[in-house]
């Protein structure tokens, strides 16, 4: 239960002369929904994207799922799912399409597929949006299904960037039980938000500024380590310095 | 193997729910076909004279309605001297200006030797060559025919006699051979574009971010955006060919077994290029802008419309390295000559060497990583 998924140690990215993430150093747990917060322009992406193998780092060591990001940036590959801030499916494909396509690349037989799909279309309540197309749904059922189609290969750690952007509470809400739920199977969540509601539900999280790491750590714990009485003001403490 | 099939799926469904693209695809050879050929014809008709007859003879109209008589010439003013005459040519209603000399007839009949003047306009290069060219012919065959009228029993006149025979084109149809060209570069734009636009597409919407943190790899990806274009590729050369047959009743002459062989390597160079500008591109607008370019040398420097044979020798050169140039002249060789494999053996090496180039260098450029 304890083992770490993610560790990094003074990972750094520079582009030319501009450091967009200085020695970044954490570790992420199994099963854990870990919170990766801070400003726009933080650095938080490009952590991310060094974590999943789409961006190589400058310096500094990091792990994921047990392989180096380094020399191992396909195997990571496949024990990962992402969902990027840009809204990512196939929109002139339906939700079944893109659950076929994605669950494929992924090497899933074509009877898992069907299997699965079926299971997710009920679970989810889906059965008359299924054969849709995704630019005819709603951006909650968008942002939904692009969730389903990042865990549906069972990773060990899915990545979202920004998954709520743009929407409304309760899909929000039903977001956030989707992430609980992956999360009792043992799938761990690496979440970048802006909303600092959301990052109380997770079980610790990390506060970015200026590509460094200013705080990390359980919810409460911070609240009461940086004498604040919300995140709301702990985020204020640490992002706006700079201003 | 399979990952590429569940791709491929996806790829095809995309392409084929695309409707507005399916039917440019299929629309635009119609309307190129209709049009191309009927106007860009170089078969200069309608060339305005301004004639200036100081000598009004029998001979003199004779060689007037001989030279409207071939079709190629009209009369468009009568003038009494050279400055009015020059005038109609400034204004551009005159392509050139035909001036017998007083006495044409008489010392034509009395001395065996007589002059004409032509003035040509020469802004149209190519109408003012030809016209030139027409009208001096015309004026030879008057010649001759008069001096064989002058000396009926003279035998050794005529020397060589030439007779020109027009093979695989007997009619001289512009159309027959700008057809073939039309094919090549149909073709091209299909595989080059398309291919280009799609993946840069998929660029901007973000979906291959997503396809990069897959474990998807690197030749089943590229295989995956070029096979469904390839295959629409010969699609529509096949729709060109039956228009060309339905339209200008062109049948190749040669095997179609050899054409679509040529056609399908030479498109593995065009799809390798539309996979290398989608490479360097981020946006739509940049493939677009880049394929343009390559398009524009393609074909100007391709043979389509003028003969690289008539080109500078700098240009000729140049015209080495333009894929587009190979596949013209081959598709031509096959279409209206019939030639055979053996014939286009330089055309199919060439095509085939762009195709590993090119190929080589934008799978180096593609990466996984940003």
């Amino acid at each position: 239960m304890d083992k770490i998924v993610i560790k990094t140690e003074n990972l750094t990215k520079r582009f030319g002369a501009f450091t967009a993430v200085k020695d970044l150093s954490f570790e992420v747990h199994r099963g854990e929904i870990f919170g990766f917060l801070g400003a726009n322009g933080a650095g938080k992406t490009t952590a991310i994207r060094m974590l999943i193998g789409l961006l190589r780092p400058t310096s500094g060591f990091a792990t994921v799922a047990g392989f180096d990001v380094y020399k191992e940036p396909e195997k990571i590959k496949k024990n990962i799912g992402y969902m990027s801030q840009k809204f990512s499916l196939y929109e002139d494909l339906t939700v079944l399409e893109n659950l076929k396509f994605f669950g494929g690349i992924y090497g899933l037989k074509s009877e898992a597929i069907k299997i699965k799909s079926a299971e997710l279309v009920e679970k989810l309540g889906m059965k008359n949006i299924a054969k849709k197309l995704i630019k005819e749904l709603p951006i909650g059922w968008r942002q939904k299904v692009a969730f389903s189609v990042a865990v549906f290969h069972n990773p060990a750690i899915v990545f979202l960037d920004e998954p709520t952007g743009g929407v409304d509470p309760i899909v929000r809400r039903q977001f956030w039980d989707m992430i609980y739920e992956a999360s009792e199977s043992y799938i761990t969540i690496f979440v970048t938000t802006h909303y600092l509601d959301e990052a109380e539900y997770c079980n610790r999280i990390s506060i970015m500024d200026e590509g460094t790491i200013k705080a990390l750590g359980n919810p409460s714990e911070l609240k009461k380590n940086f004498n604040v009485d919300s995140m709301n003001d702990l985020f204020y403490l640490i992002a706006r310095k700079k201003i | 193997m399979n990952i590429l099939f569940y791709i491929l799926q996806k790829e095809f469904k995309q392409v084929f729910r695309n409707k507005p693209m399916i039917a440019i695809i299929f629309v635009v050879p119609i309307i190129q076909f209709l049009i191309l050929p009927l106007a860009a014809d170089f078969e200069i008709k309608n060339i305005n004279i301004a004639l200036i007859d100081n000598d009004k003879s029998t001979t003199s109209r004779l060689l007037i309605n001989k030279i409207t008589a071939s079709g190629y010439f009209r009369i468009s003013s009568i003038e009494n001297s050279f400055k009015q005459a020059l005038k109609k040519i400034e204004l551009d209603k005159a392509d050139l200006i035909l001036e017998f000399p007083a006495n044409f007839e008489k010392s034509l009949y009395r001395e065996s030797n007589q002059k004409v003047l032509i003035s040509i306009n020469s802004i149209n290069g190519i109408k003012a060559n030809l016209g030139g060219f027409y009208l001096i012919n015309i004026i030879n065959e008057f010649n001759n025919e008069i001096q064989l009228d002058l000396k009926p029993t003279s035998q050794n006149f005529g020397g060589i006699d030439i007779r020109t025979l027009d093979w695989f084109n007997p009619n001289l149809n512009y159309k027959i051979f700008l057809i073939p060209g039309l094919l090549a570069i149909l073709v091209t734009m299909v595989g080059g574009f398309l291919t280009a636009l799609n993946i840069v597409r998929e660029k901007e919407l973000g979906t291959i971010e997503q396809i990069n943190v897959t474990p998807i790899k690197k030749w089943q990806f590229i295989l995956s955006k070029l096979i469904p274009f390839w295959i629409l590729a010969n699609l529509v050369f096949t729709n060109g060919l039956i228009l060309g047959y339905l339209i200008y009743d062109i049948v190749p002459k040669g095997n179609l077994l050899i054409l679509y062989c040529f056609i399908d390597i030479y498109l593995l160079a065009v799809l390798g290029l539309g996979l290398l500008i989608s490479t360097i591109s981020e946006t739509q607008q940049q493939a677009m802008f880049v394929m343009f370019f390559f398009m524009i040398i393609f074909i100007l420097l391709g043979g389509l419309f003028t003969p690289i044979d008539s080109m500078p020798t700098w240009a000729q050169y140049f015209a080495h390295l333009n894929p587009v140039k190979y596949v013209i002249e081959a598709i031509r060789l096959v279409m209206l000559k019939g030639s055979g494999f053996e014939d286009i053996i330089p055309q199919t090496t060439a095509v085939f060497l762009f195709a590993i180039i090119i190929n080589f260098l934008a799978i180096i450029n593609y990466r996984k990583t940003i």
